[in-house]
């Protein structure tokens, strides 16, 4: 069964313990700039949400890699291979989600893998506002359904989704 | 089904194994026009300067992909299409008959009409084979002029500068990628290229590359100036491969002209990539859009019709993405906005930062950056989206660096229960 990051940002903080994690687990530093995760902080509103790749299932950023650097692995997860990425960037204008960085630092482009099976935010955030779930129970086809539904109504979930 | 496809870009190989997906059983012929395995010009640069081999261009990397999925890759060119007899001949004189037939032979450089211009030592910055030649020429210190500073232009720009020459940029325009970037913009790219020493003349036309005394080559511009040159890099644009089909019957224009199903007016022959004028998202019309999204895009929505699966394209989003020497630029929709519309613009030329955001309504509609990399496919989901931004239009006028805000709100809005990521219309 396939697990998924699910998020719940009526129960975020805004504590960003899942950016520090995300940061230090993937590049051996605190440096919230080139965490995976994001939390965005609507202050007028006093909330705070947690962002971060869905793992799409046709995924933008794998169609439009121009070398074959990003690939799904037997867990569903779009992973970024260093040794062929090219540093081109056009995942990064491709992802609409915007959940594709480039890092500077090392020329390469960087974006959630699930840290390989065991997230690090999850496992960081105190709130149990992200979690790490069997998609069934973490509403992952309700996901699909909403990523599914547009201004028109009519477009499917990803580049290759058949109509 | 036999489906036989024709160039083996990123559209050719999307579309073959897009095939194989759906018909598992069909016949399915990959030709190529070079003699290649798969790769993809996009990697070009990088092999340019070092980043990868050869090996590291190919669009598929697992050793026996085509074979695995049963896709015939053979060497072409096709030369000419026989719409009634329903076949193709290839430049050896061998022929094959299809069912169904897709064009994605993509497009080749312009090359201006310049006096010298087969002279050795100039070279276009197209294929493998471009790409061989000037890693000969390209020594270190050496004087090389690159003709013009487009898009495709200053890609190649940012690997001859790592390359270590001694780098002249002439470009016709008056600023640097004029089609994708505006006079700011353009005009921060130039200034960061001349910090670096790289030489940039605009509004300059090249008249003759001669045999010169202090290099290989001299350049002699329009204007007068004469430029050394060890070696010469042509890239001034490039046009669709439609010459084969001439008196095919198949219809062309700029490119090969498509229904919404990337269908051409004979039926069973499609077309997809910088061959084909798709849809253009923003103006609703067919137009050229040679990026690499848009081959991939193109290639499915023709491969699911090729397997009977009836799919309409909506349209494509242009958008580009340029490091031109670790300024990093981009643009998405109509960046150029329209009248009547709003702007949002934030303009730090120290800093490198530049960002012009375009509304109609209260939607997005385009976009350009400067020294933006953070969450960058925002923009793209906002103006593929189009959904209103409501008071996160004002918030974004007022500061536009709150881009990433304005599109996690504008995702949230609506029912929410359960999982609250975004929601994206996406093309087909």
């Amino acid at each position: 069964m396939q697990k998924a990051l699910t998020i719940d940002p009526g129960k975020c903080t805004g504590c960003k313990q899942c950016e520090m994690a995300c940061s230090y687990v993937n590049e051996g530093e605190f440096n919230v700039s080139k965490s995976r995760i994001r939390v965005f902080d609507f202050h007028e509103e006093a909330r705070f949400v947690p962002y971060t790749c869905t793992q799409c299932d046709e995924a933008w950023c794998q169609q439009a890699c121009p070398v074959n650097a990003i690939t799904t692995n037997e867990m569903g997860v779009k992973v970024v291979h260093d040794n062929l990425c090219v540093g081109c960037k056009v995942c990064t204008i491709a992802c609409p989600f915007g959940t594709v960085n480039y890092n500077a630092s090392t020329g390469k482009v960087i974006k959630c893998d699930l840290c390989g099976g065991d997230p690090a935010c999850a496992a960081a955030c105190p709130t149990d506002a992200i979690t790490f779930q069997d998609v069934e129970q973490g509403g992952f086809d309700k996901m699909r359904q909403w990523a599914a539904r547009t201004t028109a109504g009519t477009e499917p979930s990803g580049p290759n989704a058949p109509a | 089904m036999y489906h036989v496809i024709l160039g083996a870009g990123p559209a050719g190989v999307t579309a073959a194994e897009t095939i194989r997906k759906h018909a598992p059983d069909a016949e399915i012929t990959l030709i190529g026009g070079e003699g290649e395995p798969p790769y993809s010009r996009m990697a070009i640069p990088y092999l340019l300067e070092g980043k990868i081999g050869e090996d590291g261009t190919h669009l598929r990397q697992e050793d026996g992909h085509y074979e695995t999925l049963g896709i015939a890759y053979r060497h072409g060119p096709v030369i000419s299409v026989d719409t009634g007899a329903r076949s193709v001949t290839c430049a050896d004189g061998s022929t094959l008959g299809f069912d169904t037939l897709l064009i994605a032979t993509g497009a080749t450089p312009i090359r201006p009409p310049i006096e010298g211009l087969d002279s050795p030592g100039v070279h276009t910055c197209w294929t493998l084979e471009d790409a061989r030649r000037i890693t000969e020429h390209a020594q270190k210190g050496e004087p090389v002029v690159l003709v013009g500073a487009g898009f495709i232009g200053c890609i190649i720009l940012e690997s001859l500068a790592k390359m270590g020459v001694d780098l002249t940029v002439v470009e016709r325009g008056d600023r640097m990628v004029p089609r994708m970037l505006d006079e700011t913009a353009g005009n921060m790219l130039r200034h960061w290229c001349e910090g670096q020493d790289v030489r940039v003349i605009t509004e300059a036309e090249v008249d003759a590359i001669r045999s010169g005394d202090r290099a290989a080559l001299a350049v002699h511009l329009k204007d007068g100036q004469t430029l050394p040159a060890a070696l010469v890099v042509i890239a001034t644009g490039v046009r669709s491969n439609i010459g084969f089909l001439d008196g095919s019957g198949i219809e062309t224009g700029a490119g090969v002209k498509v229904d919404p199903y990337h269908e051409t007016n004979v039926p069973g022959i499609y077309a997809a990539g910088d061959v084909a004028e798709g849809i253009n998202l923003s103006t609703g019309h067919n137009d050229m859009l040679a990026i690499q999204p848009v081959a991939v895009e193109h290639a499915y929505i023709a491969a699911l019709n090729m397997c009977g699966i009836a799919t309409e394209h909506r349209g494509s989003l242009n958008m580009n993405v340029l490091d031109t020497l670790g300024l990093i630029s981009s643009s998405f929709g109509t960046w150029e906005g329209v009248e009547g519309g709003d702007r949002a613009v934030l303009t730090d030329e120290a800093a490198g930062r530049y960002i012009r955001l375009e509304f109609e309504g209260d939607r997005l509609i385009g976009a350009q950056t400067v020294g933006l990399t953070d969450h960058v496919g925002m923009l793209r989901g906002l103006i593929q989206t189009g959904l209103p931004l409501g008071a996160w239009k004002n918030k974004l006028i007022d500061s536009p660096t709150r881009i990433a805000e304005a599109y996690v709100a504008v995702m949230q809005q609506g029912p929410v229960s359960g999982y609250t990521g975004p929601k994206v219309a996406l093309p087909a």
